[in-house]
């Protein structure tokens, strides 16, 4: 190995740590709010990734039946809960959030797809319709079981990752599609040529990741968040309302893997199911970082990415292998330094 | 007098064991009530249901109004707090994020309005403020009630709930505590105040019920009950004891 290629490896590592680093972060979020592990994180990056790329070349993208269909199913239940309690005050609010602008956005898309718009038009359709998806996913499948057990919303993750995949497949086909990059540049640093993609990628995770240490550390709402994943019945007694925590995060988990199927768009080829395997990448990245502080997750992530860019030049066919081994000392020194606590049901 | 709290045959059950037995008791606007009885005869039990955090039969009105399926964070907005038994403080956010959230129904309220409170809880508890950049899990068992009290006050409560608020607490800090109690009826806030130790609750309460396995089996003024036979002998004679 030359510094060349010792360097290319480097930046295609940082390149992908960063995007790990952002899926790390998001399921910690998750986790840690609403002690749900995310497994359909992976599909929002790729409904994202392939709705890019097909609104690029001028198609109508599925998601949108997924958005508005799942609108309906959410404002259904959500609206019989209101109707037995008999809340009417509610009802508006729920057509306005579950039908009108799921429907809205959908006509949107349906209506600009044809008309191939400047590239950051494309990018915040993208957002738009994939981003809503976050919140009804936790009203249909979560919401309803926030007292159950980690190992019960588990299999429900389980199970929604399951659907979604299949909606994808449904609705994208088997083939793999790759939008075009945002920036086509390419810098010379000394010997090593830097892509402006991966520059990108950096940036807006950096950029994210300042983003939610700002909303944490010195926003109300952040900071409710947190007392929520600290302390839920100190958090429902002092007026947080936990539901709406749930979905608050699930919306910027949404957000997340949306921002990072579009990053990476342009970067690989991506078939209806591969985010599920950059998903669970990030979750072995919040793995090595403990699963417990946000920087160790994304400095997790990072190394995995180095890993495994190294690992496919000296052994690329057991790339995978190597990354997801990676993970095994890791629980061994968790499980073997926290004793074992019975899980506290409510 | 009009009544801040009325409790019509409330009755709570866990699965098919009914841990409170159609209670019905009141707290009138501005007054201190007390609830009193052993371990485990429901008085937790009442304090969770009346906060909407155990569903539960029966009529609850606060303030004349019926407080029917509304949710618990509906409650605090409407000027209803309770502070729990086990506190339930947010352990790894700093004594002034837990003070802060306290307020999180008020969010709306402006900046002035809430520095002037924080100065006010501060000025109560001056231990807070020398200790408000720490975490709240690092606090001592006293300053952990202090930061439970305080950040139930940041919520400006009409209606103050307070299970077991001198549990675990050294004598002197169960006299600040119960002066606090008795300091903040002046300011006009009501309260339900539940207690094993009768004697200070007794003290400090107007109004007082005994609750034992999930009935209510005696109330009265509190100063009759504290001279009622029976409660001295179960209650003030033990917690003497106790002490």
């Amino acid at each position: 190995m030359n510094a060349d290629i010792f360097l290319w490896l480097v930046q295609d590592g940082v390149t992908n740590g960063a995007i790990y680093a952002l899926l790390a972060l998001a399921l910690l979020l998750v986790f840690a709010v609403t002690r749900v592990i995310f497994v359909p994180q992976g599909e929002f990056i790729t409904y994202a990734a392939l709705s890019l790329s097909l609104l690029e070349a001028g198609r109508t993208p599925g998601t949108i039946y997924i958005l508005a269909v799942g609108g309906l199913a959410a404002a259904a239940i959500d609206g019989y809960a209101a109707l037995r309690e008999r809340a009417w005050r509610r009802l508006p609010r729920i057509a306005a959030l579950y039908i009108v602008l799921p429907l809205a956005i959908a006509f949107l898309v349906a209506w600009a797809a044809p008309r191939k718009l400047d590239q950051w038009i494309q990018v915040l359709l993208v957002l738009a319709m994939v981003v809503p998806l976050g919140p009804i996913v936790y009203r249909i499948a979560f919401q309803p079981l926030a007292n159950a057990s980690v190992l019960v919303l588990f299999i429900v993750s389980m199970a929604v990752h399951y659907i979604l995949s299949g909606l994808s497949l449904v609705f994208f086909g088997g083939e793999g599609l790759r939008s075009s990059p945002f920036w086509d540049a390419r810098f010379k640093l000394g010997v090593v040529e830097i892509s402006a993609q991966s520059l990108f990628v950096v940036a807006a995770s950096l950029l994210l990741i300042v983003g939610l240490w700002l909303l944490f550390e010195h926003s109300i709402y952040g900071k409710a968040l947190r007392a929520t994943a600290i302390n839920r019945v100190g958090a429902r007694l002092v007026g947080i309302p936990t539901a709406l925590t749930g979905q608050l995060s699930f919306l910027l988990a949404a957000f997340i893997g949306a921002v990072s199927g579009i990053l990476i768009s342009s970067i690989t080829t991506l078939y209806y199911d591969t985010g599920f395997l950059i998903g669970l990448k990030g979750f072995v990245g919040a793995i090595l970082g403990g699963m417990a502080s946000y920087p160790l997750a994304a400095a997790g992530a990072l190394v995995l990415g180095l890993l495994e860019s190294f690992s496919s030049f000296w052994a690329s066919a057991f790339k995978e292998v190597i990354v997801f081994t990676s993970i095994i000392p890791m629980l061994v020194w968790l499980s073997l330094r926290s004793r074992h606590v019975e899980e506290d049901e409510e | 007098m009009s009544a801040a709290l009325e409790i019509d045959g409330l009755s709570v059950a866990y699965g098919k064991v009914e841990a409170l037995h159609r209670a019905t008791l009141r707290v009138n606007e501005g007054a201190i009530a007390t609830v009193i009885g052993p371990n485990g005869a429901g008085k937790s039990t009442l304090l969770a249901a009346i906060m909407g955090l155990l569903p539960s039969k029966g009529i609850l009105r606060y303030a004349g109004a019926l407080l029917d399926g509304s949710s618990t964070e509906e409650r605090v907005a409407r000027g209803m707090c309770l502070v729990p038994e086990r506190r339930e403080l947010f352990a790894e956010l700093s004594v002034h994020d837990n003070l802060l959230l306290g307020a999180f129904h008020r969010r709306g309220d402006g900046a002035r309005a809430l520095a002037a409170d924080f100065a006010e809880v501060y000025a109560r508890f001056p231990r807070l403020k020398e200790r408000s950049g720490q975490l709240a899990g690092t606090l001592s068992g006293g300053e952990r009630q202090m930061l439970a009290l305080g950040r139930a006050l940041m919520a400006k409560p009409r209606l103050l709930l307070l299970d077991e608020p001198s549990l675990g607490l050294a004598p002197r800090v169960v006299r600040e505590t119960f002066h606090i109690i008795a300091d903040l009826k002046r300011t006009g806030v009501s309260m339900l105040l539940v207690e094993q130790n009768a004697r200070a609750a007794l003290q400090v309460a107007d109004y007082a019920y005994v609750l034992e396995v999930g009935d209510i089996v005696l109330e009265g003024p509190a100063a009759e009950l504290a001279g009622n036979p029976r409660v001295v002998e179960t209650y003030l004679g033990l917690s003497s004891a106790a002490r």
